[in-house]
């Protein structure tokens, strides 16, 4: 068992999980934030990207262990009360989305997105997306998403 | 995943003897490789040795050189000003590894150490003649290398750094996997005061290797044209459900003409 101390959404959190738990496991068993999801079991899907320390992750491919000291934002975590973030308002008025399975780790790998480069091209967008699985849209309505937001979060 | 007992080695010695204890150890890098591994139970460990905490980050200026500490992760090389002026093809390299949320993670050292026969990395130190340090000893990459998912690494040697000689000009090309983002071909070209090196990875059944033919032609006349009448041995490429050997064959001509066309 290790003791894992980690701070998810700006609340403290200590638990002591098995050695071999992932970081995504954690995060929804251990805390109950199932906003996180798990769409595949080799990695490739992003349905499980949260960000840790600024950057973005898939909370599969990393153990919770490794994350032990580190600040964590989950989907969870990005609206401001009742207002959404860009990213999660542009999803919606855009139809960024069917099923809403992967939407989670969109909306996550797309803030970081954004905030890189908030002049990005659709070209950026969906090679910035890469790590990201949608298996209904067809990607076209989650490009024009990013853009809006881009564009909203420029001004 | 199997059980499994994780340790964050607090220095270089720490992991070393950690390593050395271990039944099955393995050294925790990036894990972008390692944990879906683990995950699938395709490998196990008694021992994660996590390297994040040893030092072992970070890129500098050595002069003819630079280099590249094994803890230094894709998106640094990606995003480094040092490795874009002086090796702009490497950080290209690295801004091309997996996806955004992998460079995030993997690290230098993690790849090399693994030498997956499709990983970007190990054409780049073939092809401009790096240097591999450990925390025994220097290996030089036409050294290092030796076979799928073989290296000249002992059991209990951590690699530490890679340095790379600055080129004239270099310039990687790779066919990504529409679904993995490996090299389903990957050619490397430097061009160094010893001549021009070839380098090709995600072909060769042991792994990456230099291509002597492409070599001698790209030395008497750099172009894309030259290449054109360079005979490519299908029968030492990997043939899998991704592409035949002989279609690897074709994509290694092709990417080497692309990556002489941009070098």
């Amino acid at each position: 068992m290790t003791a894992v101390k980690i701070t998810v959404n700006g609340q403290a959190f200590e638990h002591n999980v098995p050695d071999n738990t992932l970081l995504v496991s954690f995060i929804r068993e251990t805390l109950g934030l199932t906003g996180t999801h798990v769409g595949c079991d080799t990695s490739q899907c992003g349905a499980c990207v949260v960000h840790i320390d600024g950057r973005s992750v898939k909370a599969c491919t990393m153990l919770a262990a490794q994350a032990d000291g580190s600040e964590i934002t989950t989907i969870e975590g990005i609206a401001n009360g009742d207002e959404l973030h860009p990213m999660q308002k542009a999803f919606h008025e855009n139809h960024g989305l069917q099923c809403g399975y992967c939407t989670p780790g969109m909306v996550m790998s797309a803030i970081e997105l954004v905030g890189e480069n908030k002049k990005l091209t659709e070209k950026q967008i969906r090679e910035g997306l890469e790590g990201n699985i949608c298996r209904c849209t067809g990607y076209h309505n989650i490009v024009k998403s990013v853009q809006a937001a881009a564009h909203e979060m420029d001004i | 995943m199997y059980a499994t007992t994780y340790i964050k080695a607090k220095d270089l010695a720490d992991a070393v003897s950690q390593l050395k204890s271990a039944d099955e150890g393995k050294l925790l890098a990036g894990g972008q490789t390692l944990i879906p591994t683990l995950k699938q139970r395709l490998t196990s460990s008694d021992r994660l040795i996590d390297l994040t905490d040893t030092g072992l980050s970070g890129i500098s200026d050595e002069g003819s050189s630079i280099r590249i500490g094994a803890m230094t992760r894709h998106v640094e090389v990606e995003t480094s000003e040092l490795v874009k002026s002086t090796i702009p093809a490497l950080a290209a390299l690295a801004g091309g590894i997996g996806d955004r949320q992998v460079r995030n993670c993997g690290t230098i050292g993690g790849s090399v150490a693994n030498n997956d026969p499709s990983a970007c990395y190990p054409s780049a130190l073939l092809a401009l003649g790096a240097t591999v340090h450990t925390d025994k000893r220097d290996i030089a990459a036409g050294d290092y290398f030796t076979g799928m998912f073989e290296t000249a690494l002992d059991d209990d040697e951590v690699i530490t750094a890679v340095s790379f000689p600055k080129p004239e000009a270099a310039s990687y090309v790779k066919f990504p996997n529409p679904a993995s983002r490996y090299a389903m071909v990957g050619v490397f070209v430097a061009k160094t005061s010893s001549g021009v090196a070839v380098a090709v990875t995600g072909a060769g059944q042991d792994g990456v290797f230099r291509h002597g033919g492409l070599e001698a032609a790209l030395n008497s006349s750099f172009s894309a044209e030259s290449v054109d009448g360079v005979a490519v041995d299908d029968s030492v490429l990997m043939s899998d459900m991704h592409a035949s050997a002989d279609y690897r064959a074709h994509l290694i001509t092709q990417m080497t003409k692309r990556a002489v066309a941009t070098c």
